[in-house]
């Protein structure tokens, strides 16, 4: 640093103070550009969604179509039983991110504050449960529910977010580590429970980490396609993610139509990242996700 | 509770009490010393109900001839049988690994690439960054949705190639260009390894590059002797997950493609789906989901041996 600063001090020649703001006009253009191209697909289907169909391959592309053709929405929704697949997902989505987030802060707790003899071979099991391919389990889950009676019921969305989830104990624990022990020991003395260190102590601390585990459970519940899909058959029945899959035969190529479909799926979900943003951010950086 | 009979036989020795305790007390310590158990009691019904018990029920159903709806009947190793000489199994192995070769380390080189722009030092950041990964935060249906629509014949991947002259191809409809499609669009999901790339960035220590700067390194060489090696434990587990999840693809070929065409998308989840479902041989399913276990298996244990020679660990993990 102390290098640069002397740099800074001097007068410098204009050449390589040009160089230095083209390289930053460059640097600036590339990351505004990148970002464009990859918020394009999402631009591009707001724009679609809200097109008219005779419009939709106009050379030069409209590239914000006046005025807005909102019917598009009103007829995509009209053609599926569009409002039960939005409260399925809303059932098994809400269910999913507070059973999922509760559970597994208290194991992860469990995993890093406590000491008991089988500890760390136990948490071999999550790591193992993380890595292993759950493909393997989809057949005999399936059996196991189709026994149970629960298909086409959305119990086996539900019923496995009881049980904490390895990738979110393993985030939480590592979390966990990083605060200092001197903080329980201090509650301890006090005669504080595990109860009531992780509620009083340990929880005011870990919110971003919390809201991280939040966020990931909404996107991957809500995105979640191969389980809704093979548990639940009638078309009421389904969740907005396996529904919107009968829009792609039956819109074909009515592709603004398609987009307002979409859109049902990427609005609530950006809505939930922004809200969220802030803690979730800070959360990545704390948690410090590694190997 | 339980739990405390589960874990009757370890520990309670370990610390033997000297004399003086009572035996009474010396249960409660006990008592007191298992209380972790109450915490993780959840994840160890879920690990015996969801996954332990489902792994030796796949093992089982590998074995057996089951036809939903048909009682089963044991016939050896006759579905690792057939499977082995299914073509379709062998080519929806190979799609699934063209797909790897090219996502695995397409998706970490633009993660890194992005990951490294981020952290540089530009105005209104936060607005950047949640840009790059809002297309992650949609990943899945509804993006495929979309990309359904930017691949369409005369949409608008193919109306960009017609400004250059060049004739789009048929992408999702076509058996050569539909898989390059699908690793393309994937591409657009790289925001979670970012995200840990951009958290790996930012514990990389200043006094390192400092200390390049002094040695007369200039940009390439800060990357090359001090970004890289400090980044290879996200690198390594970005790599990890990667393959796990690239084996496992199966919602954009499901909505996208139907596997077609031609079975050019078809991957072995997908495959595994339409025996499953579709054509409800469960013990078929099941044995074709164990080869695929046994490849993601055997990619991470050689990932984990590799890893020895070019992951660096400064830090030793607390705990």
């Amino acid at each position: 640093m102390a290098a640069t600063t002397a740099d800074a001090r001097r007068p410098r020649p204009l050449a390589l103070r040009a160089f230095r703001w083209s390289r930053r006009i460059l640097l600036y253009l590339i990351v505004v550009g990148g970002s464009f191209v990859y918020m394009y697909p999402v631009f591009f289907m707001l724009r679609t969604s809200l097109t008219k169909e005779s419009d939709l391959y106009v050379v030069p592309p409209i590239i914000v179509p006046l005025p807005p053709v909102w019917e598009n929405y009103a007829i995509m929704w009209q053609n599926g039983p569009t409002w039960s697949w939005m409260k399925n997902s809303f059932i098994v989505v809400g269910f999913s991110v507070v059973a999922e987030t509760i559970t597994s802060v208290s194991v992860a707790y469990g995993f890093a504050r406590t000491r008991f003899a089988a500890r760390d071979k136990l948490f071999i099991g999550v790591l193992a449960t993380m890595m292993l391919p759950g493909a393997v389990t989809l057949i005999p889950r399936w059996l196991i529910f189709h026994r149970l009676d629960m298909i086409d019921t959305l119990w086996p969305l539900l019923i496995p977010r009881l049980f904490g989830t390895p990738f979110y104990i393993f985030i939480m624990r590592q979390f966990f580590l990083t605060l200092p022990r001197e903080l329980d020991d201090a509650a301890r003395i006090d005669g504080a429970s595990h109860l009531q260190i992780l509620r009083k102590v340990v929880l005011p601390l870990s919110i971003p980490a919390i809201a991280t585990i939040a966020v990931f459970s909404f996107m991957n519940r809500w995105n979640d396609f191969l389980e809704p899909l093979i548990y639940l058959l009638r078309t009421e029945n389904l969740t907005l993610a396996v529904g919107l899959r009968f829009f792609v035969s039956r819109f074909g190529t009515e592709y603004h139509l398609l987009m307002a479909g979409a859109m049902l799926l990427i609005v609530p979900m950006i809505i939930a990242f922004f809200l969220a943003q802030k803690q979730f951010i800070r959360g990545i950086a704390l948690t410090g996700i590694k190997g | 509770m339980a739990s405390s009979s589960l874990s009757a036989k370890s520990g309670a020795s370990l610390r033997a009490p000297p004399a003086p305790l009572s035996r009474w007390r010396a249960a409660r310590k006990w008592l007191a010393a298992q209380e972790g158990w109450v915490f993780i009691f959840p994840w160890v019904v879920g690990f015996i109900l969801l996954d332990l018990g489902p792994y030796i029920f796949a093992l089982v159903i590998s074995f057996l001839n089951w036809d939903v709806g048909r009682p089963p009947s044991f016939i050896g190793f006759r579905n690792y049988q057939a499977a082995f000489t299914d073509p379709l199994v062998g080519k929806s192995l190979w799609n699934t690994a063209y797909y790897t070769l090219f996502h695995v380390p397409g998706s970490t080189v633009i993660a890194f690439a992005v990951a490294g722009l981020l952290n540089q030092k530009v105005r209104g950041m936060p607005i950047w960054r949640t840009m790059y990964y809002i297309p992650s935060v949609t990943s899945g249906v509804g993006m495929a949705l979309i990309w359904i629509w930017l691949f369409a014949p005369r949409g608008a991947l193919n109306g960009m190639l017609g400004w250059f002259g060049i004739d789009g191809p048929r992408w999702l409809t076509s058996t050569t260009w539909a898989m390059p499609a699908l690793i393309i669009m994937s591409f657009w999901g790289v925001g979670s390894s970012m995200v840990i790339f951009l958290a790996g960035l930012q514990g990389v220590p200043q006094h390192l590059y400092e200390a390049a700067e002094v040695d007369g390194g200039g940009w390439w060489a800060k990357v090359r002797h001090v970004t890289i090696p400090m980044m290879t434990p996200y690198i390594f587990l970005s790599l990890i997950l990667g393959v796990i999840g690239s084996f496992q693809v199966v919602t954009q070929a499901l909505l996208m493609t139907e596997g077609g065409p031609d079975n050019a998308t078809l991957f072995i989840l997908l495959y595994i789906w339409i025996m499953g479902w579709n054509a409800f041989k469960m013990g078929y399913a099941a044995s074709i989901s164990w080869i695929l276990f046994a490849i993601i298996f055997a990619a991470t244990i050689v990932q984990f041996l590799g890893a020895r020679r070019w992951v660096y660990y400064e830090y030793q993990e607390p705990g």
